[in-house]
């Protein structure tokens, strides 16, 4: 378990970050922090495809045209990130703009408020 | 060179999109035409893919040259076009009823596109990653066409969409990264080749069915079945009325396909034949989505809400159809998911011209109005019963083509859910028309036209605020006319059982062929 944790303690921090995203959005009342928890899942799951993507001395994946220069690392994980946290900002940036709608038209961004108000 | 119609099925809608925001700096009414037109190009596109893919099989484009499993695939197979065709048709129809049912800002129009554009690019794709891509840009413009009622409500339903849609595609690529960390590929065919070879050897299919699970989950979250379904009613309910048909017809439809086609193309049935427990799971998710949904339906008082669980359910059945992956079982999924996309679109399309002409959104509201709009009630009639699965309509084939399917596996529960669901469905579909048709003259009660007069209801909306801005501003011939020839191609398609199978049969004879 120690060993587990020593050498792959990239992946852990992934679950535990996901876990605590996923309990942010759950657990949280106030919806800006539900958002805050979404970015913190989404960041979880880059860390997991940066932290694969790692090579002990690997090189960057340019091969010269004689050949050899390896260990090469796989470029692939890095730009699924890279399109990754643009899909994160653009979702980020919508997810807020509803938020300033919601503000301004109830006043409060308490889910438990809003839920209340929104039955009568 | 057919193949390019398939990057132009992503790309003309995509590049469109930017047209009415750019427009709108000289006019802010000219969305609707550009959208219109780039519509109807689609339409042409699909028709050309259908053609190509009945007549010459499976289609398939390399984009920017770069050949697989390297670069992106773009597939059309017989799996997929009937998808682009639907999501063709439904996107002009959807256009030709908000001619005079609005929205009718720019913006509207823009996000609109793109979200055709998105639905185009999962059905098409041939790389699991660039399927995640297309299902958030579907997601985003979904959200905010969700959110273009002015209404509070609706602004809460799309955040609460939002954070769960994100949550399913996040899911959806750890999925996608375990498979890419076994195989070091994202390309759907070289995956399930690769992909074999780890689940057959001792010890390997644990790395498998993790992805599985996480691609499985989030597509159903992004597809609502139960119980990932929470966002779903809300979303449905809280959208102007002209956007619930068209994410009712292909938002989840689209997903359900992406569902579908992983779990066919990438995994493959043989992998339902080494690890039992996948399938096995799959069908209980759906089975319960099934019963679930339709019970939900059932106890519903507001319409809308009412046809959002009952889709809850029959997405439940399509899952299932994928998840039994038999010939007839897959070739019924396929028949109810085009099929169920028609009907709820226009059931949708109905209610929305009813809460329009009359008020209407609760089933009590519908009392005696088969009287007062007969030919649109008689269309809701026609296509409720086609839900139910009555013959000759499409909703009875897909359902057909499912149950037959369970009962030649031999999976009697799912035979016995998917018999269930049609009683459910019949419960709540006679409540409607029993409503429409047969409700006392005298205790109907008489709604005030949602639209024609303004009345304060002691919230802080201002005066000239509609109590109602979700329905429709005025009904035209046009919107009657959408809904009665979308009943009447609901029947109509319950003969064309051979069509589908011709489209099919290259898929099919491929997924079984080992």
């Amino acid at each position: 378990m120690i060993e587990l944790l020593a050498t792959r303690w990239a992946y852990a921090a992934f679950i535990l970050l996901m876990v605590t995203g996923i309990y942010m959005m759950i657990a949280n009342a106030n919806l800006v922090k539900k958002v805050i928890g979404l970015n913190l899942f989404q960041s979880a799951v880059f860390l997991f495809f940066i932290a694969s993507a790692y090579v002990a001395d690997g090189s960057v994946p340019i091969v010269h045209s004689e050949g050899g220069g390896g260990p090469y690392v796989s470029p692939l994980p890095h730009v699924i990130v890279l399109t990754a946290i643009v899909v994160g900002v653009s979702l980020t940036a919508v997810a807020l703009a509803l938020i300033v709608r919601i503000y301004g038209e109830y006043g409060t961004l308490d889910e438990a408020v809003l839920r209340e108000v929104s039955d009568d | 060179m057919t193949d390019i119609v398939l990057p132009l099925l992503i790309a003309v809608p995509i590049v469109a999109a930017v047209a009415p925001l750019l427009l709108s700096l000289w006019s802010t009414e000219t969305g609707w035409p550009v959208a219109t037109v780039a519509a109807l190009i689609e339409a042409g596109l699909a028709a050309v893919l259908l053609r190509s893919v009945y007549f010459d099989g499976r289609l398939v484009h390399e984009v920017g040259g770069y050949p697989a499993p390297y670069g992106i695939e773009l597939v059309g197979d017989g799996l997929s076009a009937p998808i682009v065709a639907l999501v063709a048709v439904v996107a002009v129809g959807v256009l030709a009823f908000a001619r005079s049912a609005g929205p009718r800002r720019n913006s509207f129009y823009s996000a609109y596109l793109l979200c055709v554009g998105g639905l185009m690019g999962i059905s098409v794709t041939g790389d699991l990653f660039n399927m995640f891509v297309f299902l958030e840009i579907t997601g985003l413009s979904t959200y905010a066409l969700v959110a273009s009622d002015r209404s509070g409500e609706s602004a809460i339903a799309a955040l609460k969409y939002l954070l769960l849609g994100t949550t399913g595609a996040s899911l959806f690529l750890i999925g996608v990264g375990y498979a890419l960390i076994a195989t070091g590929t994202l390309n759907m065919v070289d995956l399930s080749v690769r992909l074999a070879e780890i689940y057959t050897t001792p010890g390997g299919s644990r790395v498998v069915l993790a992805s599985f699970g996480f691609i499985a989950v989030g597509l159903g979250l992004k597809a609502a079945i139960f119980p990932l379904h929470t966002w779903q009613p809300d979303a449905y309910t809280y959208a102007p009325d002209t956007v619930t048909v068209f994410i009712a017809a292909l938002a989840s439809t689209v997903y359900a396909y992406a569902l579908g086609r992983v779990v066919l193309t990438v995994f493959t049935v043989d992998f339902f034949d080494s690890v039992p427990i996948a399938q096995d799971g799959l069908l209980a998710l759906a089975a319960v989505s099934i019963v679930a949904g339709s019970a939900l339906a059932a106890v519903q008082s507001e319409v809308k809400r009412m046809f959002a669980y009952s889709s809850v359910a029959q997405f439940g059945l399509v899952v299932a159809a994928f998840a039994l992956a038999t010939p007839d079982s897959i070739l019924g999924g396929v028949i109810h998911l085009v099929g169920h996309a028609l009907m709820k679109g226009g059931l949708f399309a109905a209610a929305a011209i009813l809460a329009a002409r009359h008020g209407a959104r609760t089933v009590d509201d519908y009392a005696r109005l088969g009287y007062r709009s007969p030919v649109v009630a008689a269309a809701m009639a026609v296509l409720g019963l086609a839900l139910v699965g009555v013959p000759p309509s499409i909703g009875f084939l897909g359902k057909w083509y499912v149950a037959l399917g369970a009962v030649r596996s031999e999976a009697w529960p799912v035979a016995v859910v998917v018999f269930l669901s049609t009683l459910f469905t019949l419960v709540y579909v006679a409540r409607l028309l029993e409503r429409l048709y047969f409700a006392d003259p005298g205790s109907a009660p008489t709604p005030a036209p949602g639209n024609a007069e303004a009345v304060a209801d002691g919230g802080d909306e201002s005066e000239e605020d509609r109590i109602d801005s979700r329905a429709p501003d005025s009904v035209s011939v046009g919107m009657v006319a959408v809904v009665v020839l979308t009943a009447l191609v609901v029947v109509g398609l319950g003969f064309a059982t051979s069509g589908f199978e011709t489209l099919l049969e290259p898929v099919l004879s491929e997924v079984f062929s080992q």
